[in-house]
């Protein structure tokens, strides 16, 4: 006899929850925490070193660095004057998920800081899907990568709390339809906060920073 | 590759629900995925093939129903399918929708015995 049992649960549910933990953990600590996403080569570890002197004096800043095998993004924020750089060797996985970011909180005595940084495994499809715990996810978006991103991974635009449109700099060399980008961005994730920054000049970056200061002085 | 934690925990659900139930066996699992929600049945089924494998939920088939992505246009509320081209409103070319459907990753229910 064949039965049928109706379910309807989340599958995410589990790492939901571990996210969970790991926010509580966060904010016991006082902590403000961001999960910075993006395809690889878009500007993620640049960022987080073009940041972290702008910060000194400011925040106390820890960042956790996934990647699929080396340890080189986290040497370089550690060398950008991160207080501690935690490396998170994922082995294969596209992303971070709520249980590798909680092994990576066990190393870090949290009271000590203002700020954690999170850079996740380069990839626009998967990150998405796996909260991790942190108050805000962070988008960046590069302008070689095309102005049809926000359509092509809809998912990954629709969940972020902050994007950055980074390496401005090479827009005059670049066929980046700005109004057409943002207009898919817009659809997706109505008013979310934009920050249109170059690396490479350091356009637009005092606007972000003190977007992570006043987020981090509110916890 | 996130789809072997995602299989797990599928996996988990069906037999925290077969045991309740008290089954012998599953036979069937029904998954509802939006079109929106990043995953891929295929690597689903192969990870479950490994996974489920002396587990009382050995051999059972997986069937994903698929829900399209629907957007509901704020500003003159028709509702329409997104491509990967256009997004914005196709009748009035407005912006800020609302995602109504395709986001979903759920397990339904399954079939045991
Ligand atoms: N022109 C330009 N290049 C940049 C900018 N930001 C980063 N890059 C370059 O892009 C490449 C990838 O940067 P990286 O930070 O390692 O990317 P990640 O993989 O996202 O961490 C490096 O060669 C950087 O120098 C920018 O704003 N403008
Ligand atoms: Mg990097
Ligand atoms: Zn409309």
């Amino acid at each position: 006899m064949t039965q049928n049992i109706p379910i309807v649960e989340n599958i995410m549910n589990a790492n939901d929850r571990l996210a969970e933990e790991n926010r509580a953990r966060i904010n016991a600590a006082g902590v403000f925490a961001i999960n910075i996403m993006a395809s690889p080569g878009a500007g993620k570890t640049s960022l987080i070193e073009q940041t972290l002197p702008r910060l000194k004096g400011k925040l106390r800043v820890a960042t956790i660095d996934g990647d699929i095998a080396t340890s080189i993004d986290s040497d370089r924020a550690a060398a950008a004057g991160a207080q501690a750089a935690v490396q998170i060797n994922t082995g294969g996985d596209c992303h971070l998920d709520a249980v590798m970011l909680r092994g990576a909180l066990e190393q870090l005595d949290l009271t000590q800081f203002d700020l954690l940084i999170v850079e996740n495994v380069g990839n626009l499809v998967c990150p998405a899907g796996f909260k991790l715990g942190t108050h805000k996810s962070v988008l960046i978006a590069s302008v070689p990568e095309g102005d049809d991103k926000p359509y092509k991974y809809p998912g990954m635009y629709r969940g972020v709390d902050a994007l950055v449109i980074n390496k401005v700099d090479l827009l005059p060399y670049i066929n980046f339809r700005m109004d057409y980008f943002k207009q898919g961005v817009e659809v997706l994730n109505p008013g979310v906060t934009t920050f249109e920054t170059s690396c490479r000049t350091g356009d637009g970056l005092d606007a972000w920073v003190d977007w992570l200061i006043q987020n981090a002085k509110r916890k | 590759m996130h789809e072997l934690p995602v299989t797990q925990s599928i996996l988990k659900i069906a037999l925290q629900h077969a045991e309740k139930g008290n089954a012998k066996r599953i036979t069937d699992l029904n998954i509802v995925m939006g079109e929106l929600s990043s995953m891929v049945d295929d690597s689903i089924q192969f990870y479950w093939d490994i996974i489920a494998k002396d587990t009382i939920a050995e051999g059972a088939t997986l069937h994903f129903r698929r829900v399209p992505a629907e957007l509901q246009c704020m500003t003159c509320f028709h509702k329409y399918h997104p491509t990967d081209k256009e997004l914005v409103c196709p009748q009035c070319g407005g912006v800020g929708a609302k995602i109504i459907t395709g986001e979903e990753f759920a397990l339904e229910s399954i079939d045991v015995e």
